[in-house]
């Protein structure tokens, strides 16, 4: 430590310094030492309060849902159910048809908003470069990743009305709905895998000789392509909860209609949505044993529950596939 | 074979800010011309002007005449694509594509211009271009890992050897060995050494020892002070830049009295 107490040597013209002056104090090291391990625990804490709703929403669905999920639920529709009392083939009413809604409704909605969105992030970042279309353009990209679902909902309402007349409701409708929720999420996303590709590999690219398209579809969209999938999954995962929107534009049924294109569509947020609102059913004396009063109330939990194990899957589909795709960075 | 190239009056832009001014040069085929020079006196853009390279970036642009084997690069109906596939480049950070292998990171060059050749074709060419850079018998039995698993040294010799798979007739090299330890840098230089009996080479380097170990030519670029436009000082055969050059400035620099 002698080092530090003696003065620095003398630089002609700079002032003289003391170098004693800056050492730090033990009480300092103590202090940085407390405060560091109050911090620590402040942390995990916050980690702890963040996990609390999520495990707690997956406990309460788990628990609420378990009961009615079996094959009967996931292999029957709602046509026929009436009250409390079981149906002819045994089960008390299922989701098939609000699971092929939401599959096909988000599928359609995936396939509109995907491409749209990946062609708008390559314009931004490879061929605008800061232009004032390219300003625009984010700016109103930004501005629609704001715009309430409900309003989503009724832009589609009245775009499908102008095309096929007042009271047109299809499931179509709500890919189109859902699709606007969609694009800036996905265009969000995949314009920052986009920049962070790095330039050499576009300069290595051009320098063999490969032209620019086949430079941004075989290198630059290759090399993002783990995170431009985890940004499809997450713009997935925004849309296929919603409610409002499809309630508006594809509208609710009891039976299975597997066609995109024409005649309303159920989904599993609209039928929790619808189940809750029915909350019980009476049970008249007559009706037996079999009967159970708040049937609807225990089929909105189990369609809740569906849809997260939904939502799950994807996530895990999404997971694999960035793995496939993985760079692998050893740099 | 290599092909020589003549750079006649040639000024080089970004934007409006003239960046190198009046090149005039003439790089003979099948040997190693290196140029030098301080820090931001336009070396690089130079080089990156040969294989039209520089225009990528936006507002970037040139006045003047390249001629390859006496075709003018700039000319009206040129594609610069085609350029690049007859005059290739190696930049100063190894860049092998990190979603590929190294087999795929050779043939690169190849697949990505949508060109289907043969497997079997594909394989001469992959241990034609490896063992050109000196990397065959490295790698010959990994060829599926990826090619950013190697060294730096390989790496760099990894893009080596994807350039000359698409088969130039001039390669460009930026700086190849700066990032590169001694022993990595010393496999480069043989390589190169190697290559200009087929390629005509033209690298950039700080390292004035490497200039003088590898290169036939040497050019040395100079700039009058920071915001003006830089220019070729002095160009001479490598003995002559070295031990007896005929310019002041030149002679400053190689000796270090510079500035």
């Amino acid at each position: 430590m002698s080092a530090a107490t003696n003065s620095s040597s003398q630089i002609e013209g700079a002032p003289n310094i003391d170098f004693s002056k800056f050492e730090t104090t033990r009480s300092h090291n103590a202090a940085r030492q407390r405060k560091d391990r109050v911090m620590t625990v402040l942390i995990a804490l916050a980690f702890v309060v963040a996990l609390i709703p999520l495990i707690s929403v997956l406990l309460t669905t788990i628990a609420g849902g378990i009961k009615r999920l079996n094959f009967d639920f996931l292999s029957h529709n709602m046509q026929g159910v009436f009250g409390g009392k079981p149906t002819p083939s045994g089960g008390y009413g299922g989701v098939l048809h609000a699971i092929i809604g939401t599959l096909e409704i988000t599928g359609g909605a995936m396939i509109i908003s995907i491409p749209i969105g990946l062609m708008c992030s390559v314009y931004l970042v490879e061929y605008a470069r800061g232009g004032r279309l390219a300003h625009t353009v984010s700016l109103l990209v930004d501005v629609m990743s704001g715009i309430p679902s409900i309003v989503a909902g009724l832009f589609a309402y009245s775009l499908f009305t102008i095309l096929g007349g007042p009271g047109t409701i299809n499931g179509f409708e709500g890919s189109v709905a859902l699709s606007l929720l969609m694009i800036p999420t996905v265009v969000k996303t995949s314009e920052e895998m986009l920049k962070i590709v790095p330039n050499d590999l576009r300069e290595a690219s051009y320098a063999l000789g490969v032209t620019k398209q086949r430079t941004i579809t075989k290198v630059v969209l290759r090399t993002a392509l783990p995170g431009i999938v985890s940004g499809a999954i997450l713009a997935i995962a925004r849309v296929i909860g919603e409610t409002a929107p499809l309630l508006m534009t594809a509208g609710f049924i009891l039976n299975t209609n597997v066609n995109l294109f024409n005649g309303p569509m159920a989904t599993l947020p609209v039928y929790v949505f619808k189940e809750f609102s029915d909350q019980t059913v009476t049970c008249p004396a007559a009706a037996g044993a079999g009967c159970v009063e708040d049937i609807p109330t225990e089929r909105a939990w189990a369609a809740a529950l569906v849809l997260i194990i939904i939502v799950l899957v994807l996530n895990l589909i999404g997971r694999l596939i960035e793995k496939m795709f993985a760079v692998k960075t050893e740099r | 074979m290599g092909q020589r190239i003549d750079v006649n009056h040639l000024n080089i832009y970004y934007g409006d800010f003239l960046a190198v001014e009046d090149v005039n040069l003439h790089i003979e085929p099948n040997k190693v011309t290196a140029f030098i020079g301080p820090s931001g006196c336009g070396k690089s853009t130079v080089l990156r002007t040969l294989d039209r390279m520089h225009e990528i970036i936006p507002g970037a642009h040139v006045k003047g005449e390249v001629l390859l084997e006496g075709n003018n690069l700039y000319g009206k109906d040129v594609d610069p694509v085609s350029v690049r596939r007859q005059v290739g480049m190696v930049f100063q950070r190894p860049n092998p594509f990190p979603t590929m292998s190294i087999r795929e990171n050779v043939l690169a060059g190849v697949r990505l211009n949508n060109r289907k050749i043969s497997k079997s074709d594909e394989d001469d060419l992959v241990e034609w271009a490896l063992r050109g850079a000196n990397l065959w018998q490295e790698v010959k039995d990994r060829l599926d890992n990826p090619g950013i698993g190697l060294s730096g040294g390989q790496q760099q010799r990894l893009c080596i050897a994807r350039a000359v798979a698409v088969h130039p007739q001039v390669l460009l090299m930026d700086e190849p060995c700066s990032a590169l330890d001694p022993i990595s840098t010393l496999a480069v230089e043989d390589l190169i050494n190697e290559l200009k009996g087929d390629y005509t080479i033209v690298i950039v380097t700080h390292n004035m020892q490497q200039a003088a170990r590898i290169a036939d030519f040497t050019g040395f670029f100079n700039l009058k002070a920071v915001g003006q436009p830089g220019h070729l000082e002095y160009f001479a055969d490598t003995n002559t830049m070295f031990n007896n050059p005929q310019n002041d400035e030149a002679e400053r620099y190689i000796s270090g009295r510079f500035g």
